[in-house]
């Protein structure tokens, strides 16, 4: 891990968080979405803020995808959460939710989880090729 | 708050989600890594080969499936339910299906990462 990975690993939790935020305060405007009409929510994306948070996530999908071609997902999911904290903290501050103190223990154990995956290997080394696999295809090589 | 309705959504993402991921992670592996090729082939054979790949046009349904759930939940409760419970439960049917699907070597160390963030984000959503 270099901290090129470091900065994507980054930009994939404040992009999520940030996209996230940014959709909840667009549907605050829509409101509520009717069962018996769901395609209705599709309208949504005419609104100013959903559209903005379409842009975010479009930046969060492309760190995403550069996360997935050098990292397993069970490192990458654990590793990005910190951006739930963000979302606590953007929700608290900026949306004016309320948030208890066991949120803010949710809070702890997010960040002792993400501390503890980033110390391990990102990738699952690939399996050795079997002995007598290896020689048949050395073989087949000289023939 | 419609309790039901806004649980039924959050499944709804949370199968999305998993799937989404790793159908994504199985694409991304089979392309490589995106730095390498695109420092050694260019930007345009970088998206080309990405949308080219059937895998990843599945994982961008699952997702556009999970992202109009997600707008759906988010019309019926606050973002601080929503996104800490769906993340909560996508950390470990991810991590299961990583394992079963992707062969992923999810050892004692991503096993206790996954629970602590699990649990961590169920309490984000007390």
């Amino acid at each position: 891990m270099n901290l090129k990975k470091y900065l994507v690993l980054l930009a994939v939790m404040c992009f999520g968080s940030i996209g996230d935020a940014l959709l909840k305060r667009g549907m605050s405007d829509f409101g509520s979405v009717d069962l018996h009409h769901p395609l209705h929510v599709v309208t949504a994306l005419g609104n100013l803020w959903i559209l903005l948070g379409v842009v975010c996530l479009i930046a969060f999908f492309s760190s995403y995808l550069t996360a997935l071609s050098w990292a397993d997902l069970s490192y990458v999911l654990p590793a990005t959460a910190l951006g739930y904290v963000l979302v606590t903290l953007v929700g608290k501050y900026f949306l004016h939710e309320n948030v208890s103190p066991l949120r803010w223990l949710g809070v702890l154990l997010i960040s002792c989880g993400v501390g503890w995956v980033t110390r391990g290997p990102a990738l699952t080394a690939p399996q050795p090729i079997e002995a007598p696999r290896r020689r048949q295809e050395e073989q087949h090589e000289v023939a | 708050m419609r309790s039901l309705e806004t649980w039924g959504a959050i499944a709804a993402i949370v199968l999305a989600s998993s799937a989404g991921d790793v159908l994504l992670s199985s694409a991304m592996k089979r392309i490589g890594d995106l730095h390498e090729l695109h420092a050694s082939r260019g930007l345009l054979v970088v998206v080309g080969r990405v949308f080219s790949e059937k895998r990843f046009l599945l994982a961008l349904c699952c997702f556009s499936f999970g992202f109009f759930s997600l707008l759906t939940a988010l019309s019926w409760a606050d973002l601080s339910l929503v996104a800490p419970a769906s993340a909560s439960l996508t950390f470990i049917v991810s991590a299961v299906m990583a394992k079963i699907f992707l062969k992923e070597d999810v050892d004692h160390r991503r096993w206790a990462a996954a629970l602590l963030v699990c649990v961590g984000v169920a309490l984000l959503a007390m």
